[in-house]
Formats: C-alpha cells, sequence, structure tokens
C-alpha cells in the first residue's frame, strides 16, 4: 500500500474555452491534513467538484486508495469514504439538527430504500446522533430545525454529518468562511481532533488555520499548482508572495 | 398532520413543519368513520358519490407523493390511472365470474400500472423541470395511442359494462353497499400505504434529497434512483386507484388516460394542499364536488373550476389544507419564546 491516500494525474477541467484545473498532479498523505490554498477563482471548489465527481474531468484521473476513480459516479464515491462538505453551507434545513445527522447514519442501516418500513425504526441511530451533536457541541440544538442555526453553528453540523459517514478521507471546503473569530478556533480545533485517523484534504483561506493545523500545503494558481510543501517553506516562497499581493488575497 | 416540506417551483411554497403521526392517523380514522355510516343516510350523501372520491382522492394522493415529495411534475398520472384500469377491465371482461377474479384483475391492473410507471420513470427521471414534465407528457400520449389501437381496450368506445365478480366467491360485489365497503377498506389501505411511505426510512431520505440533493449525494446517496422509486411508488398507488374507479364505475374510457385527466389530478392537489396527507382528498372532493352538483351547466363547469384554481394560486397558493395548516403554525410560533437567532445572513443551501 502506497504511502498516498489520493492521487490525481494531470486532472483537468476546462468550461468552455476556460480552463479552471490544468494539469494538477496532487498526491495526499494517508493521515494528514493537507491545505489546499489559493486566491480567489484559482479553481479549489472545481478541483474538489472533480475529486467527489460533481464536474467530469476533461482529463486526467483520480485514484484513491489504488482504485481509479475517475469515472465513478458521485454516490458511489462517497460511499468509497471520499466525502466532502460544500463551501456554502449545506445543510437539510427544515430537517431538525438530529434528523440531518440522522441522515448520513441512516446509510449503514441500509434501509434507505425501505418504504414499507415505519420511520420510528431510524429511533435505534438517536444515540449514536446525539453523541455526535454532543461532541461537537450542537446537542442543545438537536431538536431544532438546521434553518434556524447561527452560521457558524450550521457550518458545524455539517461536520458532524459529514463525521457521521465515518469517512476515511474528508474533503472541506473553506470549513471556517465567514465565522466569528470565536467560532473559526473552535472549528479549527475539532478539525484536529477528527483529523486522528483520518485524511483531511481542506480548502482554507485563513492562514492562521492553515498554519496550525496542517502538514502539508499546495497553493494552486489559476488552476496549477504553484508551490507545495510545509508552511513555513510555502509562506516563504517568493512566487507564493507574489501570487498573493497580485490575487490580492490574504 | 402536515408532513413534508414542499415548494413547487412557480408557485413557490414554504415548506410546513413535521406534526406528530398520530392526528392525521387519529383524523383518517375520523373520516373512515363517518364514510362507515353513508350507505344508510342515501338521503343525505350518495354512496357512488363517496366511491368517485375516493378514487379520485387517492389517485391524488398518488401524484401528490411525487410532486409534494420529490417537485417533480408528471403528466402522466394518466396513463398509470387508465392502464392499471384497462388491465383490470380487460380481466374482468373474460374471467370476472371466477373466485379468484377480481383479485388477480386488480392485482394485475395495479402491477400493470407499476411497469409502466418503470417505463415513463425510467426515461424520464434524468431530466428535470419542464424537461421532465414535457418527456411524461409525450410518454403518456403513446399510452393514450396504444389505447385507441389496441382492440383489448375497446379503441373509442372503452370498456363498458365491466363485472365486479366476487372475493373469493364469498362476497358478491355487484351490490352497491358491497361494493362501497370494499372500496372503503381498498381506500383506506391505500392512503396508509402512502402515509407510511412519507413516514418510512425511504420517505426521510426522499426528504433530503428535496431539501438538499448535492448534500444528500455527497453523503452516498443515488438521488436519481430515489426519485425514480418515488415516480413507480406514486405510480403504483395511482393505478391502485384507478383498478378501484374501473371495479367502482364498471367502465373505462380515453378519458381516463387522457392529458384532461393527467391535469384535474394536478388541479386537485394543488386545489387541497400540495405535500399535505388530506389536501389531495379536499382538493378531489371539492373537484368531483363541483363536477356532480355543477353537472347541469354542463361544459362551464371547466370553466368555474379554472376560475377557483385561478383564485386558489392566487390567493390561497398552499392550498385549503395547506393555509389552514399555516394559519396554525403562525399561532403556534406567535405563542413560542423566541427561536436562536441567524447572527449571519445564511447563505442559499445549495450550490
Ligand atoms: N460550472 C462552471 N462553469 C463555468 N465556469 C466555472 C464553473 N465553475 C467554476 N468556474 C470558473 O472556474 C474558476 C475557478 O472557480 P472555483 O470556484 O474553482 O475557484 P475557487 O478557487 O474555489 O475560488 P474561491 O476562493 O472564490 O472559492 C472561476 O473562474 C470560475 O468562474
Ligand atoms: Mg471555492
Amino acid at each position: 500500500m502506497s504511502d498516498f491516500a489520493l492521487v490525481t494525474s494531470g486532472l483537468t477541467k476546462t468550461f468552455g474555452g476556460f480552463t479552471a484545473v490544468k494539469n494538477v498532479d496532487l498526491k495526499v498523505r494517508r493521515h494528514t491534513i493537507h491545505a489546499l490554498i489559493g486566491p480567489n477563482g484559482a479553481g479549489k471548489t472545481t478541483f474538489f467538484n472533480l475529486l467527489t465527481k460533481f464536474h467530469k474531468p476533461t482529463a486526467g484521473s483520480i485514484v484513491f486508495e489504488s482504485t481509479d476513480i475517475t469515472a465513478e459516479s458521485p454516490a458511489a464515491t462517497a460511499r468509497r469514504g471520499l466525502v466532502r462538505s460544500f463551501q456554502i453551507s449545506a445543510t437539510f434545513p427544515h430537517l431538525t439538527v438530529k434528523d440531518n445527522v440522522r441522515v448520513a447514519l441512516q446509510r449503514k442501516l441500509g434501509t434507505q430504500y425501505h418504504f414499507w418500513k415505519s420511520s420510528r425504526s431510524l429511533d435505534v441511530l438517536d444515540d449514536a446522533a446525539m453523541r455526535l451533536l454532543a461532541d461537537v457541541g450542537l446537542a442543545d440544538a438537536a431538536a431544532i430545525n438546521a434553518a434556524d442555526l447561527s452560521y457558524g453553528r450550521k457550518r458545524t453540523l455539517e461536520i458532524a454529518t459529514t463525521l457521521a459517514l465515518d469517512p476515511p478521507f474528508m474533503l472541506l471546503d473553506e470549513p471556517t468562511q465567514g465565522m466569528a473569530i470565536d467560532d473559526v478556533d473552535r472549528i479549527k480545533k475539532l478539525i484536529k481532533r477528527v483529523a486522528v485517523g483520518r485524511t483531511v484534504l481542506m480548502v482554507e483561506h485563513n492562514m492562521s488555520v492553515v498554519a496550525d493545523i496542517s502538514d502539508t500545503i499546495t497553493v494552486l494558481q489559476r488552476g496549477e499548482i504553484l508551490a507545495e510543501g510545509p508552511y513555513a517553506q510555502v509562506s516563504n516562497d517568493p512566487a507564493v508572495k507574489a501570487a498573493y499581493l497580485g490575487g490580492g488575497h490574504a | 398532520m402536515s408532513i413534508k416540506p414542499v415548494s413547487l417551483k412557480p408557485i413557490s411554497l414554504k415548506p410546513m413543519p413535521l406534526k406528530p403521526m398520530s392526528i392525521t392517523l387519529k383524523i383518517f380514522a375520523l373520516l373512515v368513520a363517518a364514510a362507515l355510516v353513508v350507505p344508510y343516510v342515501p338521503g343525505i350523501i350518495y354512496p357512488i358519490f363517496v366511491m368517485k372520491v375516493m378514487c379520485y382522492g387517492l389517485f391524488a394522493c398518488a401524484f401528490n407523493l411525487l410532486l409534494g415529495f420529490t417537485g417533480l411534475v408528471s403528466f402522466a398520472h394518466a396513463a398509470f390511472l387508465g392502464s392499471a384500469g384497462y388491465v383490470t377491465g380487460a380481466l374482468m371482461i373474460r374471467f370476472g365470474t371466477h373466485p379468484l377474479g377480481t383479485v388477480t384483475a386488480f392485482t394485475l391492473g395495479v402491477l400493470a400500472s407499476a411497469l409502466v410507471g418503470l417505463a415513463i420513470g425510467g426515461l424520464a427521471v434524468r431530466r428535470r423541470g419542464i424537461y421532465f414534465a414535457m418527456i411524461t407528457l409525450a410518454l403518456s400520449q403513446i399510452v393514450y395511442f396504444l389505447a385507441v389501437q389496441f382492440r383489448w381496450t375497446g379503441g373509442e368506445d372503452g370498456l363498458q359494462g365491466i363485472p365486479r365478480g366476487n372475493l373469493f366467491g364469498l362476497l358478491d360485489l355487484s351490490s352497491d353497499t358491497a361494493m362501497y365497503y370494499v372500496t372503503l377498506v381498498l381506500f383506506s389501505i391505500g392512503f396508509l400505504f402512502v402515509y407510511r411511505v412519507v413516514h418510512s426510512p425511504f420517505g426521510q431520505i426522499l426528504q433530503a434529497v428535496r431539501e438538499n440533493e448535492p448534500r444528500a449525494t455527497s453523503l452516498g446517496y443515488d438521488t436519481d434512483r430515489f426519485r425514480l422509486a418515488a415516480f413507480v411508488l406514486s405510480a403504483t398507488v395511482a393505478g391502485y386507484a384507478g383498478a378501484m374507479k374501473a371495479l367502482v364505475f364498471q367502465l373505462v374510457s380515453l378519458n381516463d388516460v387522457s392529458l384532461h385527466t393527467s391535469t384535474e389530478v394536478v388541479l386537485m392537489t394543488l386545489l387541497g394542499g400540495l405535500g399535505t396527507m388530506f389536501g389531495p382528498l379536499v382538493g378531489a372532493t371539492l373537484v368531483v364536488g363541483l363536477q356532480n352538483y355543477l353537472a347541469t351547466i354542463g361544459d362551464l363547469v371547466t370553466v368555474v373550476i379554472g376560475l377557483i384554481f385561478i383564485v386558489c394560486v392566487s390567493f390561497f397558493r398552499r392550498g385549503v389544507v395547506g393555509e389552514y395548516l399555516e394559519w396554525r403554525r403562525r399561532r403556534a410560533q406567535r405563542a413560542l419564546p423566541a427561536r436562536e437567532p441567524a447572527t449571519a445572513p445564511s447563505p442559499s443551501h445549495a450550490p
């Protein structure tokens, strides 16, 4: 078994004539936190969409745990354990916080097509759901609709829902975007904690988060890899500094 | 009483909160109890009218199962109602006297609609919105065409004088009273089936897909397969209503597979309240009632119903039951202490 959980080769995506992701060779080492950074429009979300099959690559391949998953369906890739969160908060707004988590837990039960069973058969998942919510500090909100949560807590719920699948590989798209400073700190600690025994690839603009918890950083610019390495090395790279000054994003 | 959030794009409805299940069942039990005495008071309400309401009410429940819980607008539901009706009717005409004739014909009719549903759904379900609606419309026109062409469907004449047969040689259904109670039992089973589907593990995922499809996909659910399953279930229940109707009225006509019937069920569902359990029943009662009591004005009934529909979508967009539930929800919310405030503007949930 190689040291890498995920390997992309020559991954490319063009929209019309515009190349959003260009020839990206990325290797994500198993059981590390790998940050993907870059200015707005660099192609980070598009790259995530490729990995999770929400977009079909124009060229290149994706190998996850030694299996080529380039042609797989998005749901099949998710079932393999490559589970993403979204840049825009993605909950089930009119389900309760507990039910949001339960929807994820339900897959293990294998009853997702059982239309003849009572939904009470899902109550066996309540304990697990409550444990997860308690773990991320959402237990008090279990009974309210996800739509009624504050923004920061919505993002937390998203992570809890993702964790409910117990995925070996998590893709987090800007988990702290738009959060107040306290929330950022909480999410940072949460990611660090849940990353034990998992691989995390995250897009993050907040440099304090990137510096504190990531093992490796890849800088993307205009769809291409500009630099890669640990924080100390990447942050001193003249090309990266230039890109960030030029890109107008910190 | 209300169940799942719904929003039909052009009429943009607000979702309704989940209520304890038992309320729906209690109200339903009351309705059934009231229906039990109908044959004893023919002076107040005709049993045949109630049977018609039960057939169309269940038909509308089937339609609502699809539109209210997946957001898919189908114009093929007459094809399901009709194909089950034709198969049941044609088999009854041939084997109606056999002790197992009625049960078999009914079952095969329902099965036929499930297969037609699988065929139409399989082709349409990858499309969304207007494209989905158009594909179902086109395919249901093929079913209509076949109904005109085939000999066993009676072509332009349809099937008439369908015998009702009997149940296991024990209960003769030719009596209206016997048929009435059998219809009530069949209707109750159908309604409870829809209720169960909505409140099942499958229904839970269906709601999640409806609420946020990319998120459901990212959790490993094949959303197209859930939509297809919902489509086939909806077609099956529509067929079940069609088989019931064929036995009750002893008649199946081209009207049953026509676009007119497909649009009528949309109207019933929206009029009563999309995504609610009782809305389709209320809508069917209103439409069937108007057709019956305004029968003297002939084709003008269509105009009257059309006007009512316009008033409904302009002023009661949630339908009769939907508006009532919304009113109750607002009242309950006013009584409740303020909820956790959203500190930041939450962007729309789906990318
Ligand atoms: N579906 C699409 N069709 C056409 N162009 C797209 C599509 N998705 C993304 N793009 C373009 O690809 C480029 C990269 O977008 P992407 O969202 O991947 O950037 P990003 O690095 O995630 O940026 P941000 O930091 O703002 O989230 C942008 O120029 C965007 O306009
Ligand atoms: Mg992005």
